[in-house]
């Protein structure tokens, strides 16, 4: 990794109100090829912000967001996000759309030629383990669980290199948030996506994400590997977000465990 | 009876045909207009409340007030166009309706539109932005169809509005099923207005029907439903509009006041220029005081009115001359001052005159309005819809200091019932009236001359000044009819039983005028 990072977010501000409070304050941190990262925080941490700001969602007051080096701001938003996939809560599957058309919307706003995007609907969702089937299915015929796949594979049908994710397996239930995650996990390797993803579960991204973003009140409080955060608790505040119930902080030592032990083999 | 329906039925194809060309225009207009209009107020929450209070409060104003309120304000503009591009715009007809009922339907499309549109799933709106739409194409790919059910019945609503609002054209002008509303309500031809109010109704229902078709096409995908309702719409609209395309250029348009005498006046003047071989075209029911604006702007070619009112109204003469001397002054004032040709008088008056029950006015001893003055505080007036804003009111009232108790209006035929059954104790009767013979009822004399002489006046609007054609074939209608003769062809058109058309009444004229060369 000593090449550039692919993302550097570069002491960004933004306020909603005018300066009066910000939203987010001074955040800054780089993101290299591959890597999966989770910003975690409470409600009201501007971890969704500063997610949004990568994709142009939101346009900091100041700082700057860059990718593969080059300022986002200078770049055009619409053309941007069609190539950073974003995936979200609340879904947002067109409604009035087929599935196939949904997850080939991208595509077609790139022009695409027809019978390409045909053959990535396809593919994408066999990638997220839907039934080819579904294609001609409207989305209020899906289940919950169903409907997070499609929107996975729809983030993923342009070929993105990145994946922005904000509390997207909120909605399900664990059994499902599990396995989803799993799955999309795989998918983060195989497909060699750089994705962020923003959760309030810190199980989640302990188990999902190679570096994890502490982030309180705007500001990132801590930003390291998952087992660096846990064990050296340098910053008293990151110590206390930190802290799981019993049952979880096994869980999550057995995995660290098994990934040091997997680092060291290579 | 029988004879005003087939009449009736005979215009029926070109009366509707206006209708749907008006209703159409005005929804088209309407929906080109509301929806953008819509999309702006979406994207720009700040000009939201403005322009939904605008469009709200032109919802408040009654749709004939609309209508009659654009005749003022397209003679003002096309004053206006007519300096700085030397063209006018019409005033009367086609142009106010259909810009009136385009406001009228621009309150539901633009009110759906926003629901439509502000009700959309915030979700879908950011996963439209996530993807990398453009707001165009988020518009256009997304927010339409998301939120067209709504914005379709916001059309049906506009178009059922529409539908329902363009009967009311026909006082400004502009044929539609209207026609057969006013002119029935007029002549007390009830199976006329039912005629007018369920052809109306029935495009009303029909246009619904078709456009729910295409609505349940277009919200659940079903091809088949979308293309007949389309068709449906498209080819009914088509073929109604046919009877417009066989209308021929050069006819002349012969205008008539909102009562029978102008009706059957009109048929007269139509059946003197037919059988001379010329087309001719009628706008009945037209405003007293845009009858004579629009034959002066030329949207009329002819019509009658009466020398009093042209003197007190047009010219805003408050002196009285002699009958002869009127009409002298009148004719060349006319001419003078806007080219109209007055062609002559057809021998009548139809001057307004204060008329009462006889055993009403035997009971009170009066005989005259100065006998009446005294007891009027006690007495009740009813008065057609005009008269008591006119100056021969005001000139009654001052000279011989008349207060009555109550006033009220009506049209012609209720107040001639409001006399009958003793809601009102005084009327404004006209001289010609065959309703006063009928009654026998007490026309109250004039000793003080008040009120100034109404000649009935054949007008030629200044386009047609040079029209040989028209003076020839409308000459022999001066100074031929009586006001008995005009009384008996009102009574005809008026009687509660056994009425006749205004057509048939001109026909009993004519007979009588062939008769009596």
């Amino acid at each position: 990794m000593a090449t550039s990072p692919l993302i550097e977010i570069d002491k960004i501000c933004k306020s909603f109100d005018g300066g009066r409070n910000f939203a987010i304050q001074d955040v800054t941190l780089t993101i290299d090829a591959g890597e999966f990262v989770a910003i975690v925080g409470s409600s009201g941490s501007g971890k969704t912000t500063a997610l949004k700001t990568i994709n142009s969602l939101i346009k900091p007051d100041s700082g700057e967001v860059r990718i593969e080096g080059k300022r986002i701001s200078a770049l055009d938003g619409p053309m941007l996000r069609r190539h950073i996939g974003y995936v979200f809560q609340g879904i947002g599957l067109f409604p009035h759309m087929r599935i196939g058309e949904n997850i080939g919307i991208a595509p077609k706003l790139l022009g695409w030629p027809k019978r390409e995007i045909t053959a990535r609907i396809i593919e994408v969702l066999e990638l997220v383990g839907l039934p080819q089937g579904f294609i001609s299915r409207f989305p209020d015929s899906l289940s919950g669980g169903e409907r997070q796949r499609v929107a996975v594979a729809r983030a993923i049908a342009a070929r993105p290199r990145i994946v922005l994710m904000d509390e997207p397996f909120g909605a399900l239930d664990a059994i499902a948030r599990d396995a989803i995650g799993s799955i999309y996990r795989l998918l983060h390797d195989q497909l060699r996506l750089t994705t962020v993803m923003v959760t309030h579960d810190l199980q989640e991204a302990v188990l999902l994400a190679d570096k994890i973003a502490v982030m309180k009140a705007g500001c990132v409080l801590g930003y390291d590997t998952p087992r660096n955060l846990i064990s050296r608790q340098s910053n008293r505040d990151v110590a206390a977000l930190m802290v799981m119930p019993s049952r979880v902080a096994a869980r999550v030592r057995a995995v660290l465990d098994e990934d040091g032990v997997e680092k060291s083999d290579e | 009876m029988n004879e005003s329906i087939a009449d009736a039925i005979d215009v029926l194809p070109d009366y509707f045909a206006q209708h749907v060309l008006l209703s159409a225009s005005a929804l088209l207009l309407g929906v080109l207009l509301g929806l953008p209009l819509a999309v702006a107020v979406y994207r720009y929450p700040r000009v939201r409340w403005p322009i939904l209070a605008i469009v709200r409060l032109i919802q408040t104003i009654p749709g004939l007030a609309l209508l009659a309120l654009f005749y003022p304000l397209l003679l003002g503009l096309s004053a206006l166009t007519a300096s700085l591009f030397g063209f006018g715009l019409p005033a009367l007809g086609f142009l106010p309706t259909v810009l009136a009922l385009t406001l009228y339907s621009l309150l539901p499309i633009l009110q759906n539109s926003v629901t439509g549109l502000i009700g959309i799933n915030a979700d879908v709106i950011e996963a439209a932005n996530a993807v990398g739409m453009t707001p165009t194409q988020r518009l256009l790919r997304v927010e339409a169809p998301l939120a067209a059910p709504v914005i379709m019945a916001g059309i049906r609503t506009a178009a059922v509005w529409t539908i329902g609002a363009a009967t009311l054209s026909t006082p400004i002008g502009q044929r539609s099923l209207g026609n057969f509303i006013f002119t029935g309500l007029q002549t007390e031809n009830w199976i006329l207005v039912l005629l007018g109010c369920a052809s109306a109704a029935a495009l009303a229902l029909i246009t619904d029907q078709l456009l729910d078709l295409i609505q349940i096409g277009a919200t659940r995908r079903d091809a088949r439903r979308f293309i007949v309702g389309l068709m449906g719409l498209i080819i009914g609209t088509g073929a109604s509009l046919t009877p417009l395309f066989s209308m021929h250029q050069n006819t002349y348009i012969i205008g008539a006041k909102n009562f029978s005498e102008q009706f059957i006046l009109s048929e007269l003047i139509a059946e003197r220029l037919e059988g001379e071989g010329y087309l001719t075209q009628r706008k009945d029911g037209l405003g007293s005081a845009v009858a004579f604006r629009a034959l002066a702007s030329g949207d009329i070619d002819v019509y009658v009115d009466y020398s009093g009112t042209l003197w007190a109204n047009v010219l805003e003469r408050r002196d009285i001359l002699s009958r002869d001397a009127m009409l002298t002054e009148l004719a060349r004032l006319l001419s003078e001052r806007y080219g109209v040709v007055m062609l002559g008088s057809l021998g009548f008056e139809n001057a307004y005159a204060l008329a009462m029950r006889r055993d009403r006015a035997l009971g009170l001893a009066v005989n005259t309005i100065e006998d009446l003055a005294p007891k009027a505080p006690k007495l009740k007036i009813g008065s057609d819809l005009e008269f008591l804003s006119r100056p021969e009111w005001f000139a009654l009232k001052k000279d011989y200091a008349l207060d009555f108790g109550m006033l009220r209006s009506y049209t012609p035929t209720f107040m001639y019932h409001a006399l009958e059954d003793g809601d009102v104790d005084v009327i404004s009767a006209f001289s010609s009236d065959g309703r006063i013979a009928a009654n026998e009822l007490l026309v109250l004399g004039d000793p003080k001359h008040s009120i100034p002489s109404y000649d009935a006046v054949i007008l030629i609007s200044p386009k047609r000044a040079e029209d040989i054609a028209i003076r020839r074939a409308l000459t022999p209608l001066i100074g031929s009819i009586s006001v008995e003769h005009m009384r008996e062809a009102n009574f005809m058109v008026d009687r509660p039983q056994n009425k006749a058309s205004p057509k048939e009444a001109a026909h009993f004229l004519i007979d009588f005028l062939s008769a009596h060369p």
